[in-house]
This record gives C-alpha cells, sequence and structure tokens, in this order.
C-alpha cells in the first residue's frame, strides 16, 4: 500500500477526517452525529495514516498511548455525569449555559462533554486495536 | 445549540424537578467511584507502584458509600435516583432495596479484602496490563447489577462484569488461561443472550423495562399468555450464570487458570449476580412465575447440592476442587427460591451473603496453600502446620465456615433453610442440605488434614527455598474467618437484614411506591 501517491495524500486526508470528526461531534447533540461516530471516524483517520505511513509515526502524532486517550474519555464523561451533583439534580442530568466570548455566544453542556469522553473512548479503543493489528502485519 | 424559532417544551412532566441532597447520591456513588478509578488508572498505567494503592482507597470509598446506602435504606425503604432526572417507567432509574444494599456492601467488602491479597500475587507485567483497571470496572459492574432498577440496564452491567471478568481471566495470556477463558465466555455469552432475548419479550410484552412497573403489570393480571417463554428463557439463563445443576460446566472449567485473587473475587461476585437476578425477576417481578418454577428449583437446587458435594470429593486440584463447592453453595440458596416463602427466602439471602465472603476466603486459602507448598495438587501438599501455623488457625476457620459447622456463618442460614423445607414437609430436600453438610466436611478435612497434617511430600530443593507467608496474603484470610466468626457469634443483625430483604421481595410495595409514587 505504500505507493508514492497514498503516502502523499495519507497526511491531508487524515487531518481532513480528524477535522470533520470534530465536526461531527460538535453537530451531535440535536442533528446526526456525536461523540461514537466522530470517534470511530477519527480512529479510521488514524489507521489510513497508520496503512500509508507505519505504525510509529501515528504513535508520535498521537502524542498518548491510545488506552491513555481511552481512560481520559472515560474519566471526562464520568466527571460530566458527575457534574450535576451541585445542580441539587440526578446523575447524568444534562446542564447548559451559554459563556460569551469575543462577541460569540457558545452554548456549553454537560451532554457535550459527555461526548467529548464517549469520542475520546472510541477515539482510544479503535486506534489501539487498529494500530495492534497493522503492527502484527508488519512482523 | 437550540436555533431560533424552537418553540420552548415544558419538561417538569417528564423530569424530576425537586432538588436532591448530596445524601441521595449514595445510590450511584458505589458505581461512579470505581468507574472513576479505573480511568485515572488507565491513563497512569505506567506508574504501577500507584495502582493498589490507589484501588484499595478506591475500595474504601466504595465501602463507605455502600454501608451508608445500607443505613439510609434500613432506616428509610428503598431509594432511587431518576439518571438524567428522567422520569420512571421512561428514564433509567437506580432502585436500591435492602437486598441490593446488602449485596453491594458485601462486594466492596470482598472486593476491597481480595485487593490486598492481590499485592502479594500480582506482578509487574499484569499491573500493566491493566489488572487493577478490569478489577475495578468488574466491581462497577456487579456493583450497578446490584442497584439498578431497569431490567434492560441490568442487562448492561452484566457485560460490563462479563467483559471485565474475560480481562482477568485472560489477562497472563498462556495457552491454559486461553483455554478456560474460551469456555467462560463462549457459555457466558450464550447465558447473557439469552437474557437479552428475554428482556426482548419482555418489552415486547409488557411495554416497559422498569422493574416497579413491571412489578405492577405482572401483579395487576395485564401480561398476556407467552409470561411463560421469557420466563423460561430468564430462568434458565440466570441459572446458568449462577453456575447450578446441569449449567454449572464453565466454572469448575475455567476458574482455576486465572490468579487466586481474581478467582475469588468471582467465585464470591459473579455466580451471586445469578442468584440476585433470579431473587429479583422471580420474587419481586414475577412472583406468578416464581411458583411455577419452584418445584424446577427445588430439583435443581438438590442437584446441584450434590453434584458440587461429589465434585468436591472427587478433584485433587484444589483449585478445581474449591470450584466445586462454590457450585454446592449455588444449592443451598436455590432451595430458598425452590421453597419460596418468607423464611426461607431469607435463609437464601443469608447464605448467599455467607457465602460472597466465605467462598472468597476459600479460594485464599487455596491459593495461599498452593503457593506455600510449590503446588495445586492435593497428593504434594503437605507440611503446612510447621510453615505457617497461622495459615492453619485460618484454614480451620475457612473450612469449618464453608461446612457450615458452628461456631462459624454457615450454621444459621442452612438450619433457618432446614427449617423452612420441614415445614413443606420437602423431606428429600432437607436430607441433601445434611447429606451435602456431611460430604463437605469430609472433602474439606481432607484438604485440611493433606495440606496442613501429614509430613511435606515434596523435597524441599525441588521447589526452591522455603517461601514466607507475608502479611499481606495472610491479612485477607484472618479478616474473612473474623468477619465469619463474627457473624456466626452474633448472627442478629445479619439474619434480621436478611429477614428485611425478603420480606421487601416478597411485599414489593415498597419498592414500586419509591419509584412509581403515584402507582
Amino acid at each position: 500500500m505504500r505507493t508514492v501517491i497514498f503516502r502523499t495524500v495519507a497526511p491531508f486526508l487524515t487531518a481532513l477526517m480528524i477535522i470533520f470528526s470534530i465536526f461531527i461531534l460538535l453537530r451531535g447533540h440535536n442533528e446526526p452525529g456525536g461523540g461514537f461516530i466522530g470517534g470511530l471516524i477519527a480512529a479510521s483517520a488514524n489507521a489510513v495514516y497508520g496503512i500509508a505511513c507505519g505504525v510509529s509515526p501515528v504513535r508520535r502524532s498521537l502524542r498518548f498511548h491510545p488506552m491513555t486517550i481511552a481512560g481520559a474519555g472515560l474519566f471526562i464523561a464520568t466527571l460530566a455525569g458527575l457534574a450535576s451533583i451541585f445542580a441539587k439534580a440526578g446523575f447524568l442530568t444534562g446542564l447548559w449555559t451559554t459563556v460569551h466570548l469575543f462577541g460569540q455566544s457558545i452554548d456549553l453542556s454537560t451532554p457535550l462533554f459527555f461526548d467529548i469522553g464517549v469520542y475520546l473512548v472510541v477515539l482510544g479503543t479503535f486506534s489501539s486495536i487498529g494500530l495492534a493489528l497493522e503492527e502484527r502485519e508488519v512482523e | 445549540m437550540a436555533a431560533a424559532g424552537v418553540t420552548k417544551i415544558d419538561r417538569s412532566l417528564a423530569m424530576v424537578t425537586e432538588a436532591l441532597s448530596a445524601w441521595d447520591w449514595l445510590v450511584i456513588a458505589p458505581v461512579a467511584l470505581p468507574f472513576l478509578g479505573a480511568a485515572a488508572l488507565l491513563i497512569l498505567r505506567k506508574r504501577i507502584a500507584w495502582h493498589a494503592p490507589a484501588s484499595i482507597g478506591v475500595m474504601l470509598l466504595m465501602l463507605a458509600a455502600n454501608i451508608g446506602l445500607l443505613i439510609r435504606v434500613w432506616n428509610e425503604g428503598p431509594i432511587h435516583m431518576a439518571m438524567g432526572s428522567w422520569l420512571p417507567p421512561f428514564g433509567i432509574v437506580f432502585a436500591v432495596d435492602t437486598l441490593g444494599a446488602i449485596f453491594a456492601t458485601i462486594t466492596a467488602f470482598t472486593g476491597l479484602v481480595c485487593a490486598i491479597f492481590a499485592t502479594a500475587e500480582v506482578e509487574a507485567t499484569e499491573y500493566r496490563y491493566g489488572y487493577f483497571t478490569f478489577y475495578l470496572l468488574m466491581l462497577a459492574g456487579v456493583t450497578g447489577a446490584f442497584l439498578t432498577g431497569d431490567i434492560f440496564n441490568l442487562y448492561v452491567w452484566f457485560e460490563v462484569l462479563l467483559i471485565s471478568s474475560f480481562g482477568l481471566l485472560a489477562l497472563g495470556s498462556n495457552p491454559i488461561q486461553l483455554d478456560g477463558t474460551f469456555k467462560y465466555a463462549i457459555l457466558n455469552l450464550v447465558a447473557t443472550t439469552l437474557f437479552l432475548i428475554s428482556v426482548g419479550l419482555i418489552y415486547g410484552i409488557a411495554g416497559t423495562l422498569n422493574m416497579a412497573d413491571l412489578a405492577v403489570k405482572a401483579r395487576s393480571g395485564e401480561l398476556a399468555a407467552p409470561v411463560m417463554s421469557f420466563g423460561a428463557l430468564l430462568t434458565f439463563a440466570f441459572l446458568m450464570k449462577a453456575a447450578a445443576f446441569p449449567l454449572n460446566a464453565w466454572l469448575p472449567a475455567s476458574y482455576h487458570v486465572t490468579r487466586s485473587t481474581s478467582a475469588a473475587l468471582f467465585a464470591a461476585l459473579l455466580t451471586k449476580v445469578g442468584v440476585y437476578a433470579l431473587l429479583r425477576t422471580l420474587v419481586l417481578l414475577f412472583p406468578e412465575l416464581g411458583q411455577t418454577f419452584a418445584p424446577i428449583f427445588l430439583i435443581a437446587a438438590n442437584a446441584t447440592m450434590l453434584i458440587g458435594a461429589l465434585g468436591l470429593l472427587a478433584s485433587s486440584d484444589i483449585r478445581r476442587m474449591v470450584g466445586w463447592a462454590v457450585i454446592s453453595g449455588i444449592g443451598v440458596i436455590l432451595v430458598g427460591l425452590g421453597i419460596g416463602e418468607m423464611a426461607a427466602l431469607s435463609g437464601a439471602i443469608a447464605y448467599a451473603v455467607h457465602s460472597m465472603v466465605v467462598m472468597a476466603g476459600l479460594y485464599l486459602l487455596a491459593g495461599a496453600m498452593g503457593w506455600l507448598s510449590g503446588s495445586d495438587s492435593l497428593f504434594k501438599m503437605g507440611g503446612l502446620a510447621v510453615q505457617s501455623p497461622g495459615l492453619l488457625l485460618c484454614g480451620l476457620g475457612i473450612v469449618l465456615a464453608t461446612s457450615g459447622l458452628p461456631p462459624f456463618s454457615g450454621l444459621w442460614p442452612k438450619a433457618i433453610l432446614v427449617e423452612a423445607a420441614l415445614s413443606k414437609n420437602a423431606y428429600l430436600t432437607v436430607v441433601v442440605i445434611l447429606v451435602n453438610g456431611l460430604l463437605t466436611t469430609i472433602a474439606l478435612g481432607r484438604l485440611f488434614a493433606f495440606g496442613f497434617w501429614r509430613e511435606a511430600q515434596l523435597e524441599r530443593t525441588e521447589i526452591g527455598a522455603t517461601p514466607v507467608l507475608s502479611m499481606s496474603r495472610m491479612a485477607p484470610i484472618a479478616i474473612i474467618v473474623m468477619v465469619s466468626l463474627a457473624f456466626g457469634l452474633y448472627p442478629e443483625p445479619w439474619l434480621a437484614a436478611s429477614r428485611q430483604a425478603a420480606a421487601g421481595l416478597l411485599d414489593g410495595a415498597a419498592y414500586i411506591n419509591t419509584v412509581l409514587p403515584e402507582g
């Protein structure tokens, strides 16, 4: 698979897919999308990069081990559920707020953070599996 | 994110509106804490020195939360929390009654005790592969199963605990372990799939998955004919999880391949989740089904007790041997479901609590004996009385407790069950319980005599220097013996809690009223 064309295009394609995955993650609450599918797209971006350029560049570009990313995701998702303790409401209750920043209003919510957690769990888990399989193949 | 022009919807009809106090969070804390701990350990995978202390800390917090929960439920009756504030029966609730709170408390206790043993036994590579991550996730799964008030959610917790137990079983990835894990995985997946199918049928028939709502519908006789079919599937699936005869083959085939800490945890918790699910569904949710199946339970109970005791006598590998002890304990618990009235159920619940604590102790004892003598085979064991007199004392306690002899905790629930069986004229069951006790005593007496009293069978030069039993292997076993002794000498609080749990299951009104106040 390591043709010149693929190797040249892969980094751009990967970057594009990651941006698209974040777009999918953020539009997820009211429209089709969300953390799970976003995470899958990001993980496939890593897989494309791995097929084209080898596993170690992917690991370097991720900076953290994929399992660490998955763990961070689980941690964020649980914290997002626990946040409603301060609003005197049940576990996982959605809390909404609007932040005004540089003249723009941004809607923030605990479901968003939960979704970010799911995104990271899926990204970490599937990258971990994908990279392990690609490594096997090289051996 | 709501775009302009979207009409405001009044959600107060669908959501919990009253403020919750921090105390209400006790309902979710025993599940949320291990999740946070497991995630943190996954992030800090490389810092293996932190794993054991951090997990033990998390389990201490879990235990504290569970005890708080038990005290609240004991004083105020069942409590619940709606996830995401969405009202039941559409939202998923966690509903805790005395039964769930007792089991969850013992779960945290057993987890904590086994974790101390793990610090001596588990190796650095296993820490790196996430031993304690799996461990905490499994505790989260088991606790979630005990606390949830939604039958589909129960299935989800089954999956959580199952997948983490696969991880714990396969962690060393040597061929024997993979072989054991494969058998365990296939048979357990069959059981959970059957459970899932019956959940689907339940939803199709009743139109709800909330346990309280199901209980209301089942009691009002709204459910039509096919109740029997999903009931049979459900019972089959849970009996398989509980390792009752003839669905017990997976247990002795798999539990001995893993670390004795993990095996102790499995023996204490996983089969009891099956028992708990049987109690919850067939006594609280569908009492008529429970009565229909009662004769089957009685037959299964007799067969399980006999096969467990015979397996115990027949095996020579000590770790397989204790697997059979777990199965025979399940048989005793099933007697309660087979007789099905207040006294019998409370005896079964009390025996389940005893069994959770003591089976963990038995596995840890087997682990310590095998480690000390360098072999798991009964024929190569010996001389442990000289090597470790402390273990001899603990071993005696565990053996007496498992056989149901005084002054330990096994005696009382068995006495209650025998009395209940006598009052129902189930003489065969009475005989089987007593024979089971006798055979268990003989088999474990053999373990004790061979392991401790006779001379060492292996030359020490064959297995290297004499190992010394460290505190972290000894203390957990000693703690379990002490708890069992305390239960045996002063059984009243424990038996009263079991009675309250059984009464809550049989009556159901308090449970239903907490979750669905208007109905």
